[in-house]
Formats: C-alpha cells, structure tokens, sequence
C-alpha cells in the first residue's frame, strides 16, 4: 500500500530547476533508495517531502489524500520525520533532552505548568528507543557534541524513529560513517521499516542501497528517471541510470 | 527489535564512563567546581595571611553584602550567555530604573511600605521594558546582541541623566533602606543579601530544572536544531532578554536601597564586572554551556580579592589585575574544552554574529 505519493514535482530556483516534474513514491515498511549525481534533485526532493520547502507545482499524497506541508513541524503532526545530513542535534544536549527536544514529557498538574519536566520518564522512554534499535547509545547524560558520529547518528535515527509514525527520510546517514557505525544504521534502517514505517534514503553507495533498499528510485535532472527491485537489478544498471547512458528500459 | 546485546562493539571507550559514574564525572569536569577550587584557594590564602581580621562575621558580611546585587544582574546575564548572547545595557537599565521609581515614589510621597511596593514594582516594569527591546531589535530585526545592548547602553543611560540632570536622587523610601539596605535577618544576615540568594535559587531552578531552561541551553547550543523541532527560537530570546532586564530592573530598587543613591555615574563597569563573573563561572561565551552556582563563584572571586588586598595593604587596584587574569584563564579553559568535545568545528564569537549562536551548524 503506498502511504506517500508525489507526482510532478516542480521547483525553481532561479533559472535552475532543481525538480522538473518528479515522482515518488514509498509504501508501509518499505525501504526506499533515492540515488543519483550529484544536483540530481534528491536533497531538494527530500526538503519538498518534510515540509522544509515547498514545492512551485505538483502534489503531495499521504495515504491518498493531498497534503499541505507548509513548514517540518506541519509534516512531523503527519507523521513524517527527516533526518537531515547535519542531524540538527544541539551539541551540549544530553541524548534525552535531544530526544525530547520540542516535545517534552511535563510533571502532571501545577509542576507540569510551571515547567516542570518529567525527566524520569523522558529517559526511560529514551532508553527504551536506543534499546529498541539497537543504537549504542549508552551514556544517556554525556554531550551529544563528544560522542562518536556513530552514536550522534544513532541518536538522531532514533530520535525519528521514535516520533515517526508514516514516513522517515534519511539524507546519506552513511556518510560520515566509520565500517562498523554504518553497519548499526544500515541496521536500523532495516529494523525501523519492520515497523511499519516507510523509510527513504538518499546515498552514493550503492553497496548499501543493494543492501537494505527494497526498492531504487533514480533521480537525474530533477525527474525519476527509473525504479527498480533491488533484488532484480545491478550496480551496472544503477549507474547508467543515474548517468543517463541507459536506453528507456525502465524496470518496475 | 531484540538484538541489543550484539551492537556493543561501537566505541567501547565512551561506554566507559556509564550511568552511575557518567553523571559524577560530568560534574567534575564542570568548570564551575574548577573555579570553586580556586576561591577556596584564594580564602585560604588570605585566611592564613590575616588570621584575625579576614575570616571575622562581620568581613564576611560585607564581601556577601557588596556581591549580592551583582548576583542579581548575574542570573539574568547567566540566561543570555548560554544562548550565545550578551546584555551590555544591564548597568544603564539598573540607573534608569533606580530614577524611575525614585521618582514615582517622590510623586507618591509617604515613606511607608505602600511606597515601597509601588517602588520596587515600577523598577522591575522599566527593567523589563528594556529587556524587551533588547530582545525584540535582537530576535525580531536581528541586530547582532552586542550592538542592541551598546546602544540601549546609551540610551538608558543618557534618559537617566535627562530626567534627573545628572544629578543623583536619593529618595528611597525608609522602610526600604532600613530593610534591604542595611537590616539584617537574623543575627548578622544581611536582609539584601537573603533577596538576592532567593533570586540566584530561583534562577538556578528555572535554568536547570525546567522546560525554559533547557530551551535557553538548547537555543545557545544549536538555534537551528531548536527550529526544526519546533523550538520558537525567536520567542525564547525575547523572553530571556526580558528576563535579564527585569533582574536588572529589580537589582535597580535594591541598588537604591543599598546606596540610597542612584549612583547614576557609578555603574558604567557593572555590566563587564558581571560578564566577567559569568564567564569565570564557567558560563561560555560561545553559548550551550553554564550554571548560576558558577555565576555566583565567579562573581564572589573579584569581590573576595578586593577585600583581601585592602586587609593586606595592598594596592586594591591589583584586584583588577588579577581577576583580569582569572578571565582570561576561565575563557582559555572553556576554549580547550570546546576544541577537545566539538573537533573540526569553526569557532566564532557568536554575539558579534546575527543573534548568537543562530547560523552556527552543529558539527558534523
């Protein structure tokens, strides 16, 4: 069932049209990979979809009813959460207070007014999250700011997926990424989307899109230019299809 | 789901320092214990240098008494530093708002308690009036903080010296010099310096233990990380400058009552005395980072070596030459530190940018 729909996505920037009429599409516990060089429109596909912009033309479906995503905190009420490729975690926050951050859990009654958070259960409900993805995040009351980039990457996943309950983006949470780091995202990857959850993600590796992808969308000029199974296609295909140098042989 | 157990292998050395011990460790790091250390360092010193006269009740007193309104402007300063900000405006605000009630509290006449509230209520609107502007021209019309405040610097400063011809006014109503000026509690506590200890509790709370203190730290840390979660950025700045004013407002009414003075000449070194306090506490200037117990220790470390050198005999002006020092060493050690946790990131003054730490990425 498709849970997130665009079709003809259209964005201008100046004279450069960063999207000429893509479509896209994600299902229930499906994981996408959104490849393609470098100014193929992905990022900016990306910010149409999380409401960090908005596109000029086209439309956005979610479970099949147009959608409006004026600003992130719009598309985070529908259930759609972005992890971009900066994370947008505060440095000196500890991981729980990242978690939370924006949504705290207040103390109930005249504390809770006061301001009061119950932090408590913001660490027990944080604790339960890193738990449940596997993301090694131990040390709950450290810094995020001097922890690994894995572990920074694993709070912000988890952060998502925590609050997500349609659709998460991933903007190349590999990166930065040491082997063993990008192993446990490649992971979590695979373990939020058996939730449930559509996950999309852009990267250049395209061992790790054969990997975890259910599906490939490749983007080149601003359109989709193909879709493929990940388990019936080949790195060969994948590159000539971001390159442009295949013939109209779109797979589905 | 279940396979937590297997994902252990990444990073074992910060898996090191765990729950119990991460919490203890994490505070011995702080800088404001560090700073703790070295006043206790400097007491010592001058204990054993003038066992007989330095460690009386009553030189205690009056090292309490003379911090305790600059605690006041401390905790307000505390709030801005950590989002990256900076009030210069904090001296003039208190001036203007010493004149203000002093006047209102001339029109009313009378020299009972009725005075006294209106007075002290007056004070606490004008310093908030100006913590609003503060925060408004900085938040709203992004002017960079050390510029708003430089110029409200001037501007309450010189509408202080047109209402009252810069001449000082000295009406502060009895019941409040009697009171908070100089009365004691108990015994040998000061009645200013219990006010000023409830406000530093009070701030304390609100920066470390609610929901508008973690705001405050999250906007110093990453404004832009506050945004995107829905943090209103913008909103809470205004709400902190607003906050410092009204400290600054109601340290105004106890400056009155302690000087029986609106000491309007007297002020112009207050706002960079309780900078410098706030960042030998270990609050940072880049923002994200501090504590109002540090803020307290950094500003009794100036007033204690005041005290000592004159009991010393020495010249009190060394006093300025070595808390100069001490700054210059608590910014250095904040420095390190920050190059040490956030590698690779590109250090800058973030007031002097559009507000605070706003345009800085988290590191990457």
């Amino acid at each position: 069932m498709t849970l997130l729909r665009a079709t003809g996505l259209v964005k201008q920037y100046g004279h450069v049209k960063a999207l000429n009429g893509a479509d896209f599409d994600v299902a229930a516990g499906e994981v996408v990979a959104l490849i393609g060089d470098n100014g193929a429109g992905k990022s900016t596909l990306v910010r149409m979809l999380s409401g960090s912009e908005q596109p000029d033309g086209g439309q956005i479906l979610l479970d099949d009813e147009q959608v409006r995503l004026d600003t992130p905190a719009a598309a985070r009420r529908l259930g759609i959460e972005t992890v971009f490729q900066d994370l947008a975690l505060a440095p000196h926050l500890d991981p729980v207070q990242n978690m939370y951050l924006g949504r705290e859990i207040m103390r109930p009654g005249l504390l809770g007014r006061l301001g009061f958070m119950d932090t408590a259960a913001m660490r027990a409900g944080s604790r339960q999250a890193f738990e449940k993805l596997g993301a090694t995040v131990r040390n709950l009351s450290g810094e995020v700011g001097s922890m690994s980039g894995g572990q920074k990457q694993g709070v912000a996943v988890a952060r998502a997926a925590a609050w997500v309950s349609k659709v998460i983006f991933l903007d190349e949470p590999t990166a930065a990424l040491g082997v063993v780091q990008t192993r446990n995202v490649l992971d979590l990857i695979r373990r939020v989307a058996d939730e449930g959850i559509g996950v999309v993600f852009i990267s250049h590796s395209m061992p790790h899109v054969m990997e975890v992808a259910d599906r490939v969308q490749v983007m080149r000029q601003g359109r989709m230019v193909a879709t493929y199974r990940a388990k019936d296609t080949n790195m060969e295909q994948l590159v000539a299809a971001m390159t442009g140098a295949f013939r109209e042989q779109e797979a589905k | 789901m279940t396979s937590i157990a297997a994902k252990e292998n990444d990073d074992t050395e910060l898996l090191a320092d765990d729950q119990p011990q991460g919490r203890l460790a994490r505070l011995a790091r702080l800088q404001a214990l560090q700073i703790v250390l070295v006043l206790a360092l400097i007491i010592v010193v001058f204990a054993v240098l003038r066992p007989t006269t330095f460690l009386t009740p009553f030189n205690i007193r009056g090292i309490v008494v003379n911090t305790s309104i600059l605690a006041v402007l401390g905790v307000g300063m505390t709030f801005v530093i950590i989002t990256g900000g900076i009030d210069l405006s904090i001296g003039s605000v208190l001036v203007f708002s010493g004149v203000i009630a002093d006047k209102t509290m001339l029109l009313m006449g009378g020299k009972g308690w009725g005075t006294a509230i209106v007075g002290i209520v007056v004070a606490c609107l004008c310093g908030l009036g100006w913590g609003l502007i503060n925060g408004v021209l900085i938040a709203r019309a992004r002017v960079p903080p050390l510029i708003v405040t430089l110029g409200t610097l001037g501007m309450a400063l010189g509408f202080s010296q047109i209402i009252t011809g810069g001449i000082d006014l000295r009406d502060a109503p009895d019941v409040l010099v009697n009171s908070v000026g100089f009365g004691n509690i108990v015994g040998q506590i000061p009645t200013l310096s219990v006010i000023a200890l409830l406000v530093v509790v009070l701030g304390g709370i609100v920066l470390h233990r609610t929901r508008f203190g973690l705001y405050t730290f999250a906007v110093g840390s990453n404004a832009e990380a506050g945004r995107r979660v829905g943090v209103r950025v913008d909103r809470h700045l205004i709400k902190v400058y607003a906050l410092a004013g009204l400290v600054a407002g109601f340290a105004g009414i106890l400056n009155l009552a302690f000087f029986q003075s609106t000491t309007i000449s007297g002020q112009s070194n207050t706002n960079l005395n309780v900078i410098a306090g706030v960042v030998i506490g270990g609050t940072s200037l880049f923002g994200g980072v501090g504590s109002i117990f540090g803020t307290v220790i950094g500003l009794f470390i100036p007033s204690v070596l005041q005290n000592g050198f004159v009991i010393l005999g020495v010249q009190s002006f060394w006093q300025q030459v070595v808390v100069g020092a001490v700054l210059i060493g608590a910014v250095f050690v904040d420095q390190a530190r920050r190059a040490a946790a956030l590698r690779g990131s590109s250090l800058q003054f973030p007031f002097l940018s559009r507000f605070g730490s706003g345009s800085r990425k988290v590191n990457r």
